[in-house]
């Protein structure tokens, strides 16, 4: 009876559930960080990994699609860590940020942009064209896979591919989100990831949101705002670019 | 109050979401485009704007703190949300595409860094 009044308690109070779950995540991240790795591994990069393996377990024990929230229980954990919450945040990450850095890299933000979609698009074509696919759309989809998750499945649906080619673009990009949130914290040091002028390019040439946001948590939240500023734009670029001019190069070469 | 501090928030992002999502609209791309920088623009137009006469009283500015210091447990959660399984699933291929499409961003950002800089310093 007291189990079931629990489970009942938590259910119902989904948010309040996931607010005390991330909490006791994020304090045994802390603690392996402290003592474990003696503080060499930010502890905000261990506990977005444990979040990103739970996610794994959860997609795996419930076949579904949202990770850990596919759990009745840890259902609000879906909530709060939602596109909602998430933006939420990250604009409140932009109060107090330098305008002046802002400014001062705004045109080659823009450009790190263009550059960035362009660069996972062709890397993406080439491993498609190397897996064996010839077809202009499905290169064309899979590419803008490698961009994000959602410019590939809107690239796909708009040039007409095949339901299979699209779940391919998606797990492209998938697979790149959950690569950013892992390895920026390895790689920032040597790519002098450490100031708002860098941050601002990283968000542009990575592009997906939530790579960019759980990256930048884990190496200095201090940079979100310069690369979540600039990765918001990355999508929308990536809707426009992927299905016309990418498109049309593409055919034009196969 | 700490709700103004808040409000000022919501403001920002519902208005950054509205105009990305009609920016999406005019571009015909089924996106929103930059609504989340829009709203960071917002936000940081109106908590300067008016400079020392309009400042934020601190207790709103905690209600904008707050938000900003729950970022990293909301990127938790999100994490924890994350189709995992399914980028597993998707093969070499997909998984070969994201590897490569990430070693190859990150390799260029020391080059824009550079390049970035050079420029600043010409002009």
């Amino acid at each position: 009876m007291i189990l079931e009044t629990l489970q009942r308690v938590l259910e119902n109070n989904g948010l309040i559930t996931a607010f005390m779950f991330v909490g006791a995540l994020v304090w045994v991240s802390y603690l392996i960080s402290d003592k474990l790795t003696r503080g060499k591994v930010h502890g905000s990069a261990i506990a977005i990994t444990l979040g990103l393996v739970l996610a794994w377990y959860g997609g795996v024990a419930t076949g579904g699609s949202r990770g850990l929230s596919d759990f009745p229980l840890l259902a609000g954990v879906g909530l709060m860590g939602g596109a909602m919450f998430r933006d939420f945040a990250i604009v409140a990450t932009a109060f107090g940020a330098d305008v002046r850095a802002l400014k001062s890299a705004g045109l080659m933000g823009a450009f790190s942009i263009v550059i960035g979609v362009a660069l996972s698009f062709v890397i993406g074509v080439v491993v498609a064209f190397a897996f064996g696919y010839t077809d202009a759309i499905d290169l064309t989809t899979i590419g803008a896979g490698a961009a994000t998750y959602i410019v590939g499945p809107v690239t796909g649906t708009a040039l007409g591919a095949g339901s299979d080619v699209i779940a391919l673009s998606v797990a492209a990009g998938l697979t790149k989100s959950v690569l950013v949130m892992i390895g920026t914290p390895f790689v920032a040091g040597r790519i002098g990831l450490d100031n708002p002028h860098s941050a601002l390019i990283y968000g542009g040439l990575m592009g997906t949101t939530s790579g960019v946001a759980g990256g930048l948590a884990a190496t200095d939240p201090k940079l979100v705002p310069y690369g979540a500023m600039t990765a918001t734009f990355y999508t929308g670029m990536g809707c426009l670019l992927a299905p016309s001019v990418l498109y049309l190069m593409v055919r034009g070469i196969f | 109050m700490v709700i103004y501090g808040v409000a000022l928030l919501s403001f920002c992002m519902l208005v950054g979401v509205l105009v990305g999502d009609l920016l999406g609209q005019v571009m015909q791309v089924e996106a929103n485009v930059g609504g989340v920088g829009i709203a960071m623009l917002l936000l940081l137009l109106l908590s300067n704007l008016g400079g020392r006469d309009a400042a934020l009283s601190p207790i709103t500015e905690r209600g904008l703190g707050f938000w900003s210091a729950m970022y990293i447990p909301i990127v938790v959660a999100m994490a924890a949300r994350q189709n995992v399984a399914e980028a597993l699933s998707g093969g070499w291929m997909a998984i070969v595409a994201g590897v490569a499409a990430v070693a190859a961003s990150f390799a260029m950002i020391p080059v824009l860094a550079h390049f970035g800089r050079e420029s600043r310093d010409d002009s």
